[in-house]
């Protein structure tokens, strides 16, 4: 009975998998389509690769959404890391008050926030463009750092930069030599959290650009009104950065530990 | 001390700047008249008065939380067994699962919603699929299956992510204890290993009716000028239409929808959440806490 139930597990987990692949699957094979049709397919060519680079908007948009994604991630994870000290240390209420409203932007529909944002920038009459864009996304990133550095710094002992102090450094020695390492994990992880948001950002984005600037999202949106596989060919390149990324972040520790055992093992022979 | 706490300063500037005034900001719009600059203006309801009393604007209204309500119960269906065999299978096994589930979640939410046209657009694959299986042709994109189809493709990650934390959580010797007392697996389940995941249930749920309601791109791109959902009536609003009052007394509608559901997800986390830890108790977990 046990063995029945594993391979109902199996087949759904297998149906499931093929639905999360399939479209993206699906999407690259047709990016080297010689036609211009999305479902029948011609033969294999590189035309849609050579129109996208040819495209210049479309290098724009991409160009765009990593630049924005790096400045915001950085701003966001300073930012992020050390407000959420300062917090950390501040009186009950401050600290209270202010993570209730720093999780508004997680906890709101992000097409409210995108309206707020919107009507912030044209009350007080900001152009809308690149800078309102990269704002913004600093403005949705940084409470995902707070986020997870908080409960870094919670678990950390109280007394630690005291006694950093104690033993003779400057405030900002034991900020940066004695509290940042030991919270690093959290900062990284909000680091990376900020940089997934800030690329994968479509709602926000859409209605806080102006003059044009467009990032990944926009282009796709606005340009998928007509048939057009040169958004398929941008769409692979986009996942096979992302799948190497995400490979290479994965197998890094693994060979970490293999090299470490061996180390170990040359040790101990 | 004093030092550190200084350190908050800027970004309670920041929070008040970028996140409370956009906040009073929708909702001073939404009870002022249009064309007033910020220094002269008038109050009025009209907006609210005008949403309510039309039956179009409630209609979609209603649409946008049937179709978030079907795609949260979809993933509730398929999403819990999918997480309770990730959460049984070996340690390697596991990692290898969530992994392929979580990398099609880094990749931008557009792109994704767009590789899904190909295959619904008309004499594509899954059309012909259907013709061949003897369910006759149908035009599959532009219909509220296309749109429900997006949607769950878009959440449903969220849901078996959160369901397979809270069962991968669970203390194993809970489910050997209730096979000592003499419950068969069914019973084991419905009475233990269920109610012990039901917090990983509601905060999925949580995290996939909310987008799901005021998504406005999955219905654009996959729905056409067919399906309009609240949310692409707020985007009308502010970018074809120019009304931002209007738009504005819409999203205040919306948040306060949001907020409603977020207390009632909230009051219903606490009672499980109260259960559960009722029977956590345990010197592991509170070490751990």
């Amino acid at each position: 009975m046990k063995k029945e139930k594993r391979i109902f597990g199996k087949l759904l987990m297998g149906a499931m998998l093929i639905f999360f692949y399939l479209p993206i699957v699906f999407m690259i094979i047709f990016s080297f389509n010689s036609g211009k049709s999305l479902t029948h397919f011609d033969g294999f060519s590189l035309r849609w690769y050579e129109r996208m680079f040819n495209n210049r908007e479309m290098m724009q948009s991409l160009y765009t959404t990593i630049i924005v994604a790096v400045i915001a991630t950085a701003v966001s994870t300073v930012l992020g890391t050390v407000s959420a000290i300062g917090l950390s240390k501040s009186r009950r209420v401050i600290k209270d008050v202010a993570m209730q409203v720093n999780d508004f932007p997680i906890m709101n529909p992000e097409i409210v926030t995108a309206i707020g944002l919107m009507l912030l920038f044209i009350t007080f009459h900001v152009e809308k463009g690149f800078m309102t864009m990269l704002l913004a996304h600093i403005a949705f990133c940084t409470p995902y750092v707070i986020l997870s550095v908080m409960p870094k710094i919670r678990s950390l002992d109280p007394n630690l930069a005291d006694a950093a102090m104690d033993l003779g450094a400057t405030p900002v020695k034991a900020l940066t030599s004695v509290i940042v390492p030991q919270i690093m994990p959290g900062v990284f992880s909000g680091a990376l959290i900020a940089f997934t948001m800030s690329c994968d950002d479509f709602v926000i984005s859409y209605f806080v650009t102006g003059r044009g600037v467009k990032n990944l999202s926009i282009m796709v949106y606005t340009m998928s009104k007509r048939v057009n596989p040169s958004i398929n060919a941008i769409s692979t390149i986009v996942v096979l950065i992302i799948t190497l990324v995400l490979i290479i972040i994965n197998v890094i520790p693994v060979i970490k530990e293999k090299r470490e055992k061996k180390r170990n093992e040359k040790v101990i022979a | 001390m004093k030092t550190f706490s200084r350190l908050s300063i800027p970004y309670l500037i920041w929070l008040a700047m970028m996140v409370l005034l956009p906040m009073l900001l929708i909702a001073f719009y939404s009870v002022t008249d249009s064309g007033n600059g910020i220094i002269s203006f008038t109050f009025t309801f009209d907006h609210f008065i005008k949403f309510f009393t039309d039956r179009d604007f409630l209609l979609i209204l209603w649409r946008s939380l049937v179709i978030a309500v079907k795609t949260t119960v979809i993933c509730v269906i398929l999403g819990y067994p999918v997480a309770y065999f990730i959460a049984n299978s070996s340690d390697r096994m596991r990692n290898g699962l969530i992994l392929a589930i979580t990398i099609p979640m880094w990749i931008n939410m557009l792109v994704r919603t767009y590789a899904w046209i190909g295959i619904l657009s008309e004499g594509g694959p899954l059309q012909s699929l259907l013709e061949m299986l003897g369910f006759g042709s149908h035009e599959l994109m532009y219909t509220e299956g296309a749109v429900l189809l997006g949607m769950v493709y878009n959440f449903i990650p969220f849901m078996i992510l959160q369901i397979n934390t809270s069962l991968c959580k669970m203390d194993k010797s809970l489910i050997e204890a209730s096979a000592d007392l003499g419950a068969d697996k069914v019973q084991t389940f419905m009475r233990v290993v269920f109610p012990l995941s039901l917090p990983g249930v509601v905060s999925g749920i949580s995290l996939v009716f909310l987008p799901a309601v005021s998504s406005f791109f999955i219905p654009k791109l996959l729905g056409g000028g067919q399906f309009f959902l609240i949310g692409n009536v707020i985007e009308n609003q502010f970018i074809t239409v120019g009304e931002w009052n209007f738009g504005s007394a819409i999203s205040m509608i919306m948040a306060v929808i949001m907020m409603c559901s977020m207390y009632l997800v909230r009051r219903l986390d606490s009672r499980t959440e109260g259960r559960v830890s009722g029977s956590r108790t345990l010197p592991g977990g509170r070490l751990a806490s």
